[in-house]
């Protein structure tokens, strides 16, 4: 057996938390074309200005959902993610009316090749 | 054994020479300044405290595992006969260095010309055209140099003379011409009035400029005896001589044969060759000394025994110009060449040169074994676990702790020292007899630092440099110029750190004689990748050459409203 990297597309659907008067979905976001992309950690190619996931809050309506942190965040609820600025990915994660945010997310994995299953 | 020992105790003592009478008297002349130390029981004994130094130093430590008895005491033994030995390789050393071991050659130098005085410091002497005559003590070798030398000699000053011939040969060439129609036809020349006497007046003007020109450029001090011919000597020399003999000849067959009566012609035919003897001191101007200044090569000059380098920048030079460039450089760049400084301590080697023995068991025909066995023993050698680096790093180690320590208590001394004398002043009411020149003044402070500069001097093997004399005498130097003791750096900078040969004194460590070794001709000119090697007797200098790069410079305007910045972002929002 040997190991494979590769990414892979993941759909991700998060209910929001009411927390007094706000909505909190519980992770961090970092990144945006206005953002100096060599600082982010997460990103294979240094020059990708998308928007990650920094931090997820244990326990938090994000971690139930499946987020993990590192996923990079393509679409919010049909929105492209991939340039935008740092305010306006927050904007659209944050809107007042919207309870539900569906995500469509990009996680680099490392698995073990499954050789039974090419075989079988 | 204990003879040599003390034989070479006895050369220890020289370079010192620390003489008694005089300091006690100075001494006693003097309200004593700091310690009154019994300065001959030092000199019985120099070596006696190094040990017990050493010992002291040694006994905090045990870089050797096992802090029991036996192997301290085995260390100490060992530490004290290492540092006997050591001392007698240096008394060796010492003696070497002072036995007038100069070759023969160098009396040649110094033949009793009245010219002696100019001919400089440094000598190179040729002893041969290729690099497989030299660098072999030979006797016979060293006798066909004297010979080759001698004719070498002979024919320097032959070359001197003939140019000095020369130069005043196409000096007078011109006076001649003017004077030869008056001499010989005067009452049928044509009367020549202002325009003559201008022209007169002009040619004195003229050649006393090329006496001064020449002069400044050609008759100067020589600094050094070249192996071979100066080429652009050697042409401007054949084509001054050309210019004079064509001019003579023309002048012979229009003017002299033909009478020539118009001396307004002759006047300034004279003036024209005067004029082409100025262009020509000015082509020797370039060609002699402008060339040479625009930098083209680095040289790169490095001491074969200690790995000292330099890096020079000169212009066009050929290989023996640019030789005694460096050996100008060399004395006032290079720290002096000590030879006790050089090899490892021999406890440290010693380890390496138990070697194996191979045994071939059955096989006669070993010819083609014997590489293999040599490689076989090296390889052996290698893999074998070898502590030696192990002693090395100690030893320098230790080494470095002796030194600091025992410059750390020169310079207390000398600022000790240095407190006890103090410039008179005009109004201090002072006892003639306490009033001293700064020599008795250096004398009465030198006794109080003279222990502790020689443990100095000893420990970084700096005491073949430095006699009692000369310390004496800097000190005096020192004391006149109102020197602090930082600037003799505690004896500092002169001492502290071995410096470059030139401040010494002259007569031992400034060497007369350079052989240059080169596989090209010497008269060849620099070009990149020439390497050539000036030897002594015991180093050697190898110089080697590159040229410097050709640069491509290229501008790049930056307007000044052009600098702006911005924040570099990385936020990060939580949701």
């Amino acid at each position: 057996s040997y190991f494979i990297f590769f990414s892979f597309q993941q759909r991700i659907e998060i209910h929001k938390l009411r927390q007094g008067d706000n909505l909190i979905l519980g992770f961090s976001i970092g990144g945006g074309i206005d953002q100096d992309p060599t600082q982010n950690p997460f990103s294979e190619d240094k020059t990708d200005k998308g928007i990650y996931v920094t931090r997820v809050t244990e326990g938090g309506p994000a971690e139930v959902a499946g987020l993990q942190i590192g996923d990079k965040i393509m679409q919010v609820n049909g929105w492209d993610m991939t340039m935008v600025t740092h305010d306006q990915a927050r904007k659209r994660l944050t809107k007042r009316n919207e309870e539900v945010v569906r995500l469509l997310v990009t996680r680099q994995s490392l698995q073990k090749a499954v050789q039974q299953s090419m075989m079988s | 054994k204990i003879e040599s020992l003390k034989v070479t105790v006895d050369f220890l003592k020289v370079p010192l020479g620390l003489k008694k009478p005089p300091l006690k008297e100075a001494l006693a002349a003097v309200p004593g300044p700091g310690r009154p130390k019994p300065f001959g029981v030092e000199r019985h004994k120099p070596r006696c405290s190094d040990t017990m130094d050493n010992e002291s130093q040694y006994s905090g430590y045990s870089y050797k595992s096992g802090h029991s008895r036996s192997s301290r005491k085995h260390r100490d033994r060992r530490d004290r006969h290492r540092s006997k030995s050591r001392d007698g390789s240096r008394g060796d050393k010492s003696v070497t260095i002072q036995a007038p071991g100069e070759p023969l050659l160098d009396n040649e130098s110094t033949r009793g010309d009245e010219r002696d005085d100019n001919w400089g410091e440094t000598t190179t002497v040729v002893t041969g055209t290729s690099e497989h005559s030299i660098s072999h003590d030979d006797i016979t070798r060293i006798t066909k140099d004297m010979e080759d030398s001698a004719h070498l000699d002979c024919s320097r000053h032959l070359g001197v003379l003939l140019a000095g011939a020369l130069a005043l040969f196409a000096f007078l060439t011109p006076l001649a011409f003017m004077l030869l129609p008056q001499l010989l036809w005067r009452e049928e020349l044509e009367p020549c009035g202002t325009p003559c006497e201008g022209l007169f007046i002009s040619v004195a003007f003229k050649l006393l400029i090329l006496l001064l020109g020449s002069w400044a450029l050609f008759f100067r001090r020589p600094k050094a005896f070249f192996p071979r011919v100066f080429v652009f000597r050697a042409l401007l020399m054949v084509l001054i001589f050309l210019l004079v003999v064509s001019y003579w000849l023309f002048y012979g067959v229009r003017i002299l044969d033909s009478r020539d009566r118009n001396y307004q012609g002759v006047v300034q035919y004279a003036v024209s060759l005067v004029d082409a003897l100025l262009f020509v001191h000015y082509l020797a101007v370039v060609l002699l000394e402008l060339r040479q200044l625009q930098p083209q090569f680095t040289l790169k000059a490095v001491r074969s025994t200690d790995g000292a380098s330099r890096f020079y920048n000169v212009g066009h030079l050929s290989i023996q110009r640019a030789a005694v460039w460096i050996l100008e450089n060399y004395y006032h760049d290079f720290p002096v060449y000590n030879p006790a400084l050089l090899n490892l301590p021999k406890s440290v080697l010693s380890k390496k040169m138990s070697g194996f023995k191979v045994y071939s068991l059955g096989e006669e025909n070993t010819t083609n074994n014997s590489t293999g066995q040599s490689r076989a023993v090296i390889a052996a050698a290698a893999r074998r676990r070898d502590n030696s680096h192990n002693e090395y790093y100690y030893e320098e180690a230790e080494h470095e702790r002796r030194v600091r320590k025992r410059r750390a208590r020169l310079v207390v001394a000398v600022e000790e020292a240095f407190t006890h004398i103090k410039r008179l002043q005009e109004e201090d009411q002072k006892n003639p007899r306490e009033i001293m020149d700064p020599r008795e003044a250096a004398q009465a402070i030198f006794a109080s630092m003279a222990r502790a500069m020689q443990k100095y001097l000893r420990t970084t093997k700096q005491q073949p440099y430095h006699t009692m004399e000369s310390i004496l005498q800097h000190l005096e130097f020192c004391i006149t110029h109102d020197m602090t003791p930082k600037v003799r750096g505690g004896h500092g900078e002169r001492y502290l750190t071995a410096g470059p040969t030139i401040q010494y004194h002259k007569d031992r460590w400034l060497a007369k004689q350079w052989t240059l070794v080169s596989e090209e001709p010497v008269t060849n000119g620099l070009k990149d990748g020439v390497v050539f090697v000036l030897k002594r007797q015991d180093f050697s200098l190898v110089v080697s050459t590159k040229k410097i790069p050709f640069f491509k410079l290229s501008e790049e305007f930056v307007d000044p409203k052009s600098h702006k910045f911005v924040m570099r972002l990385q936020s990060e929002t939580s949701v």
